[in-house]
């Protein structure tokens, strides 16, 4: 494990934080779930946790703000000076019309795009321009717009990939005779979870399928069961219902509720607003990169500003 | 215990208490007959020629430890560059370079430090080691900037190196020169001699083990005894050793493949920003991957070309890469399986049996001379002779060889893009992945019973 | 779809990267350099006027030669969307096949035509024999130097048929395996047909050799030709791709070939012209390039090929002019490094700089795809 995580924080050194040298140890402590391979105690849900777990964070600290980001491609600018915050254990929505910077606050949130400015702060501490390894490591994880399933990988290969700092992903362990054992135990372990969580979505009878013959329901299925199999606290779906027959999205919607009664923290992007207004605590509107509103769904939907930047850009 | 028990156990992609497995969970049993079939298909097919032909003994024993030698030393490259390219889904066409370091490295470190070309005279295990290591660092030097680059980036930036490497070999700067007051040398244009050439080094070492050495001279006696010459068993001893460095080469990979590294590998050839997403480090995992692979090159580059006694920078030209290449294409990228039977086809069937053809009709006579040009050639099919033509082919049996060779990868690319065994269920794990019968809730009595009910 | 997320993602890692800035100082600085090097040595008498510029002359032709062959190169990387590895065979093919018909317009009815198709291969005819020059078998040349064109362009369609076009959907990865493939094919039946000697095909044909204050200067008449050639064909291509509907569609498809499609662009024919383009130009190149160096060998335009990636990624793949530009460079560098580094070194150096290229700005020194 050790050697895997060596290095990390050397690529987001051009903006060092107090927190960047000791990633691993300050997530471990301040949330003992996430902790992996902690599902030795028998009759545990899929999941693995129950939710007072997670609850840890409801102390005024949101799960995940946003300050003041900031993104600008070749003198676009995508994202304006965005700010706001994510409670824990909540489903938070993120709407907007196209191009109103949804995607694109993702991907700064989640490391794959670094911001011009403004803070990422997950669980307090900074987090911004961390590499994406560094901040699913802390807990939150992503999907993708598109389902990116790992097409000629079985679905139990999508699964097992799920969880963090497997022993078995160190190459000498892996090889060396003896030792190898030790990752074979660990890789029954994280077996058994994967079946739980592939009966849990109700997949198991694709478990031997490569994922490239799913249908596209079926892989979002499949990319939320193995973005689980991380152990996240958060998640940050992009569009998970997109493309998705409406009996399955019915089901997927199932899971996330279920999911977040267990005590996850989620932050949806969607296309279909009536799906966010009934789903979600809390709505947050983008336009043209910037939080246009913020508020319960009630609130949202009786906005005008929101009305007007729907109707003024695409209508859907 | 079965050879599927046997070779699970070997591999380690078995599960210790149940033999069932999903299907195509590792099924090394029929990988092993894949490969020991198609070895014996193509053994009986060169007999059968030669025999047909009326080839003499030591002809077709020496190109069937040739046929042999060609298939170990070629699966040992694929399976290395199926690591890069068929695990990882890292585009290295600069293969032939990293071989030369290796090579380079090891002849420059076993070489006498008063031949012609001066070494520092260390013994060949050091010299194996060396160039191993040598490898490993020009992959970290290569990875280190460009694991970044797309695919097609990444070709040209390898096959670059590849060349900058074997030009500078080449370099008449660098035939000789002093490190820290000890003289070393690669040779330059005239390239360097292998002072402690691996057939000879092995398989002497080899016959001075006792037991070894008994079945050796065995399998001499006998081979002599039909008329093979002594250099011909030589050769055939060297090919057996080999072969077993092939079966080392298949394990250590099989056992990379088959574990959560090899999961995270595999998932960065699908889509590297899902196994960024999922918290995979993977610009760390590509970097191991490349520098594995590319000391396996180096390994590979010492036991082919250092065991022919003596190297150039010519030697590790392009092309070397693309025939690897294409055995690796022929026979399935993503599978050590397929990567086998690649290398052995393409050795075989595509290499080795059209010289074995022209030989042996070069030797048994019966056609006209061949005409020194194609124009002649083509002239003597207009005069109705078309033997001559045929023998102008013959002749040339090399060029067409690899004229057949493109038309191979053309083919393939378009009607089977994944090969002969690609698309294969090679789960990457370390365990079988089928349901756990201990599951403690669900199943309980029908999997003391059998555990094959659920099937 | 992984390649195209992959080339942004590499893109957007490059311009967030503040290092890039120092690079381009650093290499300014070391251009500089070069050049306070090369006026040390020259004053210093280590170098004469006359040397530098017969290496910066060798430099221009050869990096015509380059850039020329390139054109068709970023062209098909462009909009076919892969490094095409057989490109370097398409140069040596028109060369062939362009000066056999040379051969055999200069000697026909005085020596015998199988002879004279196999470039002397069976040791029978030479090239003085037949004074393959401009000025000894001009018509001769000129017809060669179109069948040199003609023939690429036959082999670049039939190949794209045959190979590409049932390829058409398949990723960029899959089209540069089938191209080394295709360059296998092409290579060996060369080699079938011509054989693997280097053959001497052009005549001499001398050149002019101007005094300027006390320093000769040489310039061969068939390096000239060779200049001229390129540069009348490089005008042709400029015009060609501004003033046509033709050129408009080819920028449409290199900038997005879906939108393209979808906008009613006939892609296939597109393509076709592409190739005819692109190999027609590399035909031309080798036959130019063989008219000056004299010598024919199967292997002439694999070796370039390296060096014509190079200068089409320096150019930034997709443009015509930065792959002339970058074409004139590689040219440039490939010769007159041999003033500051061993000889041995100037192609490494060539590679080197296109890895640092790829690394640092893989969109080129003119960032942006414009074909022409």
């Amino acid at each position: 494990m050790s050697s895997d995580t060596a290095g990390s924080g050397s690529a987001a050194g051009d903006e060092p934080t107090a927190e960047s040298d000791a990633s691993g140890a300050d997530t471990d402590a301040e949330a003992p779930a996430s902790a992996t391979g902690r599902d030795d105690d028998a009759g545990v849900t899929a999941t693995g946790r129950e939710a007072d777990e997670v609850g840890a964070h409801i102390d005024g600290t949101p799960a995940l703000a946003v300050k003041n980001l900031r993104k600008t491609f070749g003198g676009i600018t995508a994202v304006d000076g965005t700010s706001f915050a994510v409670e824990a254990g909540k489903m938070t929505g993120l709407i907007g019309p196209n191009g109103a910077g949804k995607s694109t606050t993702f991907n700064l949130i989640t490391g794959f795009n670094r911001p011009d400015s403004g803070q990422v702060l997950l669980n307090g501490d900074d987090i911004t321009g961390k590499q994406p390894y560094e901040i699913a490591d802390r807990g939150l994880v992503r999907t993708f717009q598109i389902a990116r399933e790992l097409e000629e990988m079985t679905v139990l290969e999508n699964m097992m990939l799920g969880p963090q700092h497997q022993s078995g992903e160190s190459l000498w362990r892996a090889v060396t005779p003896g030792v190898r054992s030790s990752v074979k135990r660990d890789e029954e372990k994280v077996l058994e979870r994967v079946w739980e969580m592939l009966d849990f979505f109700d997949i198991a009878h694709l478990a031997e399928e490569y994922a490239g013959n799913l249908s596209g329901g079926q892989r979002k299925l499949l990319e939320l069961a193995r973005a689980l199999m991380t152990d996240p606290d958060i998640l940050l779906l992009d569009e998970p219902f997109a493309g998705v027959n409406p009996s399955l999205e019915n089901r997927l919607l199932e899971h996330v509720h279920e999911l977040r009664e267990q005590g996850y923290t989620f932050l949806l992007v969607e296309h279909d607003i009536d799906l966010i207004m009934e789903n979600c605590s809390r709505v947050l509107v983008l336009h043209q990169g910037k939080l246009l509103a913020d508020g319960e769904p009630a609130e949202i939907k009786a906005d005008e500003r929101v009305i007007e930047a729907y109707l003024g850009g695409e209508v859907e | 215990m079965s050879v599927r028990d046997y070779l699970d156990r070997l591999t380690g992609t078995g599960r210790a208490d149940t033999d069932a497995g999903a299907p195509g969970d590792g099924a090394a049993g029929t990988d092993l007959g894949i490969v020991v079939g198609l070895m014996l298909a193509v053994y009986v097919v060169f007999v059968a020629i030669g025999v047909v032909l009326g080839y003499d003994t030591n002809g077709i024993v020496n190109a069937l430890s040739q046929v042999t030698f060609l298939t170990a030393v070629y699966a040992l490259v694929v399976l290395a560059l199926n690591l890069h390219w068929g695990y990882t889904g890292l585009f290295n066409i600069g293969v032939a370079g990293f071989m030369a370091v290796g090579t380079y490295t090891m002849a420059m470190a076993t070489a006498a430090p008063d031949a012609r070309v001066p070494g520092l005279g260390l013994p060949i295990w050091a010299g194996i080691a060396l160039g191993m290591a040598a490898a490993a660092v020009i992959g970290l030097v290569a990875a280190l900037p460009a694991l970044r680059l797309r695919a097609d980036y990444l070709a040209i930036v390898t096959i670059a190196l590849a060349e900058i490497i074997r030009l500078t070999y080449l370099s008449s700067a660098v035939q000789t020169f002093t490190v820290f007051g000890t003289q070393l040398g690669t040779g330059g244009g005239s390239g360097i001699g292998i002072e402690a050439d691996p057939d000879t080094v092995v398989v002497e070492f080899l016959a001075s083990v006792p037991g070894l050495n008994v079945l050796f001279d065995a399998f001499g006696s006998v081979l002599s005894g039909m008329g093979v010459q002594q250099s011909v068993i030589n050769n055939w001893y060297y090919a057996f050793v080999l072969l077993v460095v092939v079966v080392a080469y298949y394990w250590l990979l099989q056992r990379i493949g088959h574990s959560p590294f090899g999961r995270v590998l595999k998932s960065i050839r699908e889509d590297e920003d899902v196994a960024r997403a999922l918290g995979k480090n993977t610009r760390l995992f590509k970097i191991k991957s490349f520098m594995v692979g590319c000391s396996l090159m180096g390994l590979a580059g010492i036991l082919w070309f250092g065991s022919y006694g003596f190297i150039n920078p010519n030697t590790f030209l392009p092309q070397v890469t693309f025939f690897v290449w294409i055995a690796l294409i022929i026979g399935g990228a993503g599978s050590n399986t397929g990567g086998v039977v690649g290398a052995a086809m393409f050795a075989a069937v595509l290499f080795e049996l059209p010289r074995y053809l022209a030989s042996i009709a070069g030797d048994t006579g019966g056609l006209p001379s061949a005409p020194p040009t194609f124009a002649r050639a083509v002239g003597a099919l207009f005069d109705l002779e078309p033997l001559a033509f045929v023998a102008y082919g013959i002749d040339n049996i090399g060029p067409l060889r690899l004229v057949l060779v493109g038309v191979v990868l053309i083919v393939l690319m378009q009607r089977r893009p994944e090969g002969l065994l690609g698309h294969r269920k090679e789960t990457a794990a370390s365990i079988g992945l089928s349901r756990p019968n201990r599951s403690r809730e669900t199943t309980d009595a029908t999997a003391a019973t059998d555990g094959g009910e659920e099937q | 779809m992984g390649i195209a997320d992959n080339y942004s993602r590499g893109r957007r890692l490059l311009v967030e990267r503040p290092g890039q800035a120092l690079a381009a100082v650093v290499g300014v600085l070391l251009v500089l350099a070069l050049f306070a090097d090369l006026a040390a040595k020259l004053g210093s008498g280590a170098l004469g006027v006359g040397d530098v510029v017969l290496l910066a002359w060798r430099g221009v032709v050869n990096g015509l030669v380059i850039g020329l062959a390139g054109v068709g190169l970023s062209m098909t990387y462009s909009i076919l969307n892969f490094a095409n590895f057989a490109h370097g065979d398409y140069i040596t093919g028109g060369a062939f096949v362009g000066w056999a018909v040379a051969w055999l317009v200069a000697g026909l009815g005085e020596y015998d035509i199988g002879s004279l198709l196999s470039l002397g291969l069976g040791a029978d005819v030479y090239a003085p024999q037949l004074g393959t020059s401009i000025f000894g078998a001009p018509l001769a040349l000129l017809l060669g130097l179109v069948a040199a064109g003609v023939g690429a362009i036959a082999i670049a369609l039939l190949i794209d048929k045959l190979v590409y076009e049932p390829m058409r959907g398949q990723d960029g990865i899959a089209l540069l395996i089938a191209s080394i493939g295709v360059a296998f094919i092409l290579r060996y039946l060369i080699v079938f047909v011509w054989g693997t000697s280097v053959t001497s095909v052009a005549d001499e044909a001398g050149g002019l050799r101007p005094t300027v204050g006390g320093v000769t200067f040489s310039f061969g008449y068939h390096e000239l030709t060779l200049v001229v050639c390129a540069v009348v064909l490089m005008v042709g291509v400029h015009v060609l791709l501004q003033r046509t509907k033709l050129g408009k569609a080819m920028r449409a498809m290199s900038d997005n070939q879906d939108l393209a499609r979808v906008t009613g662009i006939p892609t296939e024919r597109v393509i076709k012209w592409t190739w005819i383009i692109g190999a027609g130009l590399a035909g031309v190149a080798g036959y130019l390039l063989i008219l000056e160096a004299g010598t024919i060998a199967y292997s002439r335009g694999w070796i370039l090929l390296l060096l014509i990636f190079a200068a089409v990624i320096l150019g930034g793949i997709g443009s015509v002019y930065g792959a002339i530009f970058g074409g004139l460079v590689i040219g440039l560098a490939d010769s007159m490094s041999i003033i500051w580094i061993p000889s041995d070194f100037t192609k490494a150096a060539a590679f080197a700089l296109m890895i640092l290229i790829l690394l640092f700005r893989p969109s080129g020194l003119f960032a942006g795809r414009t074909t022409a």
